[in-house]
């Protein structure tokens, strides 16, 4: 295996571990990217929803918690998927297992 | 031009496009019959996935649902869109690395084992048959609706262009007519909305809308002079009228979580879904197509709400307390009467609608009950039109509900369907939203009917009877399956099992409590082995299937709910069932062979995924 990551060291001594930490590293982002997407959606939509109900969107009509349910919590997914796939490029080519 | 013949013209010229797609994307290979070759750039494939997802249901019912249940109608918003998040970062990556075909592809690999594949493959086909048949069926109504066919010919007229582009093109032809699709229908959903959001705010963007205050022509007549915003508008109008605050619902909060739960984890496990991954070129590309994706079906997923909330002041405003007819009013001597809207007959002439007068009042007069919706009779109407009522109506044989004082019956859909006309708009979007229904069921129809084509040639005959088969055999095979996929789903469409309603709850339960957790596992879990997940799908399938079957075709009570859980929320329990009897059972019995852990190893990383099989990285 010759396969060469950005510090210029050879991969091959440490291939296993670094496929390890590679693992690591991207479950730690998945698991941060979904305790927010639970807390936008099941938080913020559902479980919080009555509470925060008694708030306004700052400069419109929505009721907080009614606007997380309806429209927040899709936003905040979208920009979810955004950052995970900026994330994940970005570790790819850290631990040179790009695909180009 | 008359609404008709626009609806002709429209429809027309989107179908004659979709046959011009399947001609060009003509498939060769099974690769490109099942994967489209695997060579579809993200931002098309996320078109597709949009059209593919958002079904007939999504556009033409899901506004007129959230417009009756309100805060309610969230477990579709969130459940609906949610899952593509679960599917960015737990699923499409790994499946595309894995490569090869079909969601049951994964499931016998990974697991090693024939029977966990048969598991897969018939949950697959049951799930994708549930879900076409209510597309077909979707296909028919449009075109009874808006052309004034038979639902018999307009069945047939959808199957003949499904089976086009299906049976001709495989995956390759879907995809690009899906992309077509997508555009048709986006389009079509969002001029009328726009156009409804200037009237009743002033503010052309219908989600900022939803939040503003009444303005612009309708919506500064319903203010009346007050500065108020739409929604406490609605809630006060809901309250008045004895239904539940819109922003405050009915459900219990448990219900709600679990529903949400389950749609959003039964997203990502339906398998017309997760395939849609398998035909972008690599790992990357499977992850910006899941944002993609997420992104056009968030265009519509964020204005449908807007859309029910304005169809819903709309509605009260236009229909209760009006006259049914100009004489009873001049009768009675009233001055400059409300009398009801001409799409109101309209829509009565096609049985959307339906009033009865039960004080006399000649009024139409629109109630809830108790913070709930009250039925003015029981079920569906059915009309008797030998004679009219005493205000010109249509007579209404069902039997009254004597416990509210409600007279009116509303179709949900209509909130979609009316939209055009309510907003006054030209003809000619009456027949895009036409074309636009049409597309999002024909492409939804068209990704289910490749499921079930692949599941039977590739799954079932490639790799369980036939293994020696040549590839041109495989793809005859495969186009024989679609063909008779779509003459299946032809007959549910024309033949609709009453239950189909109910059956959707049955998909997306089945694909939470099955499908889902043995991927994940398969790809997070190395320990993970045959026995464990074999198991884990037998008991979270078995208690799911036991539950919705009891509380939906048994007369089980409302009641007798676990914790108060609907049916529709009850696969997320099955799903933390089947997690926990994988889990405890892989621990137990012998762990996976060697070049299963390093298939998973493999999946892990994204380098390579021209080759699936090539272990290195």
């Amino acid at each position: 295996m010759s396969e060469i990551d950005p510090n210029n060291q050879p991969v091959q001594t440490s291939d296993v571990e670094l496929r390890h930490k590679y693992w690591q590293e991207n479950i730690r982002y998945v698991l941060i990217l979904l305790a927010i997407w639970f807390v936008v959606s099941y938080g913020f939509g559902i479980l919080l929803a009555d509470w925060l109900n008694q708030f306004k969107l700052p400069g419109s009509g929505f009721k907080l918690g009614f606007w997380f349910a309806q429209q927040g919590s899709i936003y905040s997914f979208v920009l979810l998927i955004v950052v995970y796939v900026r994330l994940m490029s970005r570790l790819d080519r850290k631990y040179g297992v790009a695909e180009d | 031009m008359s609404v008709q013949a626009w609806t002709f013209v429209i429809v027309g010229l989107t179908f004659a496009l979709y046959i011009g797609i399947a001609i060009w994307s003509r498939a060769g290979s099974t690769s490109e019959f099942y994967v489209a070759g695997k060579g579809v750039h993200p931002l098309a494939n996320g078109m597709a996935t949009g059209a593919d997802w958002m079904s007939a249901a999504s556009f033409l019912g899901m506004a007129g649902a959230i417009s009756f249940m309100g805060y309610d109608g969230s477990v579709y918003l969130m459940g609906w869109t949610g899952g593509y998040v679960l599917l960015a970062l737990l699923l499409a990556p790994y499946l595309r690395k894995f490569g090869k075909f079909t969601v049951p592809d994964f499931v016998g690999d990974r697991y090693y084992s024939n029977f966990a594949r048969l598991v897969a493959v018939i949950c697959a086909i049951f799930i994708s048959f549930t879900y076409v048949a209510g597309q077909m069926r979707g296909v028919g109504v449009v075109f009874s609706r808006f052309l004034e066919v038979d639902i018999t010919i307009g069945v047939l007229i959808g199957m003949g262009i499904v089976f086009f582009y299906a049976v001709l093109g495989g995956m390759k032809g879907i995809t690009y007519t899906q992309v077509a699709q997508y555009c048709v229908l986006i389009f079509a959903f969002m001029v009328p909305s726009i156009f409804i959001a200037i009237q009743l705010t002033g503010n052309p963007i219908p989600q900022i809308g939803f939040g503003g205050e009444l303005a612009g022509d309708i919506g500064s007549q319903i203010a009346a002079g007050e500065q108020i915003t739409l929604l406490d508008k609605l809630d006060g109008l809901n309250e008045e009228l004895g239904f539940a605050r819109y922003t405050d619902g009915s459900k219990s909060m448990i219900d709600i979580f679990c529903i949400t739960a389950a749609l959003m984890v039964g997203t990502a496990g339906l398998p017309h879904v997760i395939i849609r991954f398998y035909t972008v070129p690599r790992v990357r590309d499977a992850r910006i197509s899941a944002f993609w994706a997420l992104f056009f079906i968030a265009i519509l997923y964020t204005s449908a709400p807007a859309i029910g909330a304005f169809g819903r002041v709309n509605l009260i405003n236009a229909v209760n307390g009006s006259y049914y007819s100009a004489e009873t009013a001049a009768a009675e001597g009233v001055q400059d009467p409300k009398l009801i809207p001409e799409w109101f007959k309209k829509w009565e002439t096609s049985g959307l609608l339906a009033w009865v007068d039960k004080n006399g009042d000649g009024k139409v007069q629109y109630r809830g009950k108790d913070g709930a919706q009250a039925s003015a009779f029981a079920g569906a109407p059915v009309f008797n039109d030998e004679s009219r009522g005493t205000h010109g109506e249509r007579v209404v044989t069902n039997a009254l509900n004597d416990d509210n004082d409600n007279e009116l019956y509303v179709d949900q859909d209509i909130m979609v369907l009316a939209n055009p006309e309510i907003a006054r708009l030209p003809n000619w979007v009456i027949g895009l939203v036409a074309a636009g229904g049409l597309a999002a069921a024909l492409s939804t129809a068209a990704g289910l009917l490749l499921v079930v084509s692949t599941a039977i040639s590739h799954d079932l005959f490639k790799k369980m009877i036939a293994p020696d088969i040549s590839e041109k055999k495989e793809l005859l095979v495969a186009r024989i399956a679609a063909a008779v996929a779509v003459c299946g789903a032809g007959l549910l469409g024309i033949y609709p099992p009453d239950y189909v309603a109910a059956t959707v709850a049955f998909a997306f339960g089945l694909a939470a409590s099955s499908f889902f957790p043995a991927i994940i596992l398969g790809i997070f879990v190395k320990r993970a082995n045959r026995e464990g997940v074999v198991a884990g799908m037998i008991c979270g399938l078995g208690f799911t299937a036991a539950y919705i079957i009891y509380f939906k075709f048994m007369g089980g009570s409302k009641d007798n709910y676990l914790l108060g859980i609907s049916p529709e929320g009850i696969g997320t329990v099955g799903m933390a069932i089947n997690f926990a009897v994988a889990f405890f059972v892989s621990n137990i019995t012998p762990e996976p062979p060697q070049e299963i852990q390093e298939l998973v190893e493999s999946i892990r990383i994204p380098r390579g995924a021209g080759d699936a099989h090539e272990l290195s990285c």
